[in-house]
């Protein structure tokens, strides 16, 4: 079973709510997709055992062959190649890696070359295992980097993706395939309206869903009254507490000092197994 | 020297030579980032306002524009098959880099990056690429200065394009109006939209919080605008919620040379403010969080204008 977790606006605790559940059951496979900046092994302090590197193919021209016919260029959906009559110019940062522009050309004169974008690094934390992948700094495309994350989904594994924030590509790739997602929000306004937008997402992509709302007791109950005419599942809240937030301050899972917790993620998990199967 | 640099309505202008632009970012999302930015509007009055965070924009929950102009916006086409030409060779689907093409010869509308391969490898002609509206932009008047805003269609991809159109749009209204301000709120991360968000700008300030996540992210972000050669400053949000972290923050800020505008710190009213729909400044001018942001800024101008 896959069981993603988002929230539209960030800063919400999908990644607490993540590791916290994860450290609370058995036979966990996390994988955070949050690639541009990961956060749950600063949590979960992982022994990595493994770091692969993540390439994107990007086209080489060989300006031998080449004869400035520009082709490769008016085929670019991307306007990553400009092609004038002495050179051709690429701009990797608006590169694809579509493979197009090696298709098109009639004088066989571009071939791709691998470049590294980022890494994926797995690992063990607590008989949690952890896959987490890491964009390079300057580097615009995290889909890729969520991509080979995701293809280290075991499937006799319970599987949990810690998704980013936002609500456009990169947190499509990671909810996709999934067989839940959870929501996690809060009661306030930025919340819901972010809430609001993810549930578009999912009902687009039909993927069952239910929401947590982290820090109830602040702020108003508009979100209670949006997800009882909506007809959506608040599986659990978690109360607005400072000891929660000072451990997570401290990087510490708040399960670890307050093991009352572990039950309540349990439950959740039986809850939202039960559901599926319903 | 920080008292050289009025926020007052209206008196910081001339104060630059050209047009500035300011982006607030935090690598780490909820940090605060519209909150501070929201105030900063106030505060100055009579600027561009930029919001670049075209997934979750909540920047208009806090500034209520009226929107005076609204842009379709087209994103990446998307491919198309004409069943009626169509022989199922399936070249598609294996050309598609993607995976945008099922088993049944269906194009997935989510992952279709609109690339054209599919196009020019279908022997039958029978695939072309359509356009869609992905989103709109919009420009909008406010009480504080004019809006340069956008709304991403849910799911939809390419937001680094939109981001890039706001910032169009936001550079227009500064030229036509005669404003030397533009003031970015960014969306969280560190890819795509986050880099159209801050290319070019004079100064990005990168909200954090003391946790263990947000000094992870801060230093990220830091990286990024290194990347791209722009001036970093650093305002911590509740800062008091953990002050030893805090001051690993003030710490590793001094050895990379990196000024701390501002420390700001918790307070419920924060959340308050946000519920009755006004920014913090506006709702609880005396308190400590609005002095605060109030002292973040006037540190932003004075070391924009150092610069």
């Amino acid at each position: 079973m896959i069981l993603s977790i988002a929230s539209g606006k960030g800063g919400t605790g999908k990644t607490s709510v993540v590791v916290n559940m994860a450290l609370s059951l058995r036979n966990i496979q996390l994988l955070d997709c949050d690639v541009e900046e990961p956060n749950a092994h600063i949590l979960l302090h992982p022994k990595t055992n493994e770091t692969k590197t993540v390439y994107i193919s990007t086209p080489l021209v060989n300006e031998e062959k080449c004869d400035h016919c520009g082709k490769c260029a008016e085929f670019c959906q991307y306007n990553a190649l400009f092609v004038t009559s002495e050179e051709v110019l690429f701009f990797p940062e608006l590169c694809h890696s579509c493979g197009g522009c090696a298709i098109v050309c009639p004088k066989d004169a571009i071939r791709e070359k691998n470049v590294e974008i980022g890494v994926i690094n797995l690992g063990m934390a607590d008989g949690v295992e952890l896959v987490y992948g890491e964009l390079n700094v300057g580097e615009p495309m995290a889909v890729p980097v969520i991509k080979e994350v995701k293809k280290q989904i075991k499937n006799e594994k319970t599987v949990i993706i810690d998704s980013p924030p936002g609500t456009s590509c990169p947190v499509i790739e990671s909810v996709c395939g999934s067989d839940y997602c959870i929501l996690v929000s809060e009661p306030t306004p930025f919340g819901l309206h972010d809430l609001k937008i993810m549930v578009q997402v999912l009902e687009e992509l039909n993927i069952p869903f239910g929401v947590i709302i982290n820090r109830a007791g602040i702020g108003d109950r508009k979100i209670y009254d949006f997800c009882e005419e909506k007809g959506i599942s608040i599986l659990l809240e978690i109360p607005f507490q400072r000891k929660i937030a000072e451990l997570y301050s401290r990087g510490i899972p708040f399960i670890a000092e307050m093991p009352e917790w572990k039950r309540k993620f349990q439950l959740l998990m039986d809850d939202i197994k039960g559901r599926m199967k319903s | 020297m920080e008292e050289e640099v009025s926020v007052t309505h209206g008196r910081y202008k001339g104060a630059y030579e050209k047009l500035k632009q300011i982006a607030v970012v935090s690598g780490k999302g909820g940090t605060g980032k519209t909150t501070i930015t929201a105030s900063f509007a106030v505060l100055v009055r009579d600027i561009v306002i930029a919001d670049c965070d075209v997934d979750a924009p909540d920047l208009h929950m806090l500034l209520h524009p009226q929107i005076m102009k609204t842009q379709e916006f087209k994103g990446p086409r998307l491919a198309a098959i004409d069943r009626t030409k169509c022989t199922e060779c399936g070249l598609c689907k294996d050309s598609c880099r993607f995976d945008a093409i099922n088993d049944n010869l269906r194009i997935d509308p989510f992952s279709c990056e609109g690339c054209g391969v599919c196009v020019i490898v279908c022997p039958e002609k029978a695939i072309s690429l359509q356009e869609r509206i992905s989103g709109y932009a919009f420009v909008s008047k406010t009480k504080y200065g004019i809006m340069s805003h956008a709304r991403l269609n849910p799911g939809e991809a390419n937001s680094g394009k939109l981001v890039t159109l706001v910032r169009h749009n936001a550079r227009q209204i500064a030229g036509e109006e005669n404003r030397d301000l533009i003031l970015i709120d960014g969306p969280p991360g560190i890819g795509c939209p986050v880099i159209a968000s801050v290319t070019g700008v004079d100064a990005g300030l990168i909200v954090t919080e003391p946790t263990m996540s947000g000094i992870h992210d801060l230093d990220r972000a830091l990286q990024l605008l290194n990347h791209f050669n722009i001036l970093p400053l650093v305002c911590i949000n509740t800062h008091d919620i953990n002050r030893k972290n805090t001051e690993k923050i003030v710490k590793f800020c001094e050895k990379n040379k990196v000024e701390v505008a501002g420390k700001i710190p918790f307070d419920p009213i924060a959340t308050e403010a946000m519920v009755a729909g006004k920014t913090i400044v506006e709702h609880s001018p005396e308190n400590m969080v609005s002095r605060e942001i109030e002292a973040t800024w006037k540190r932003v101008l004075s070391a924009l204008n150092r610069e």
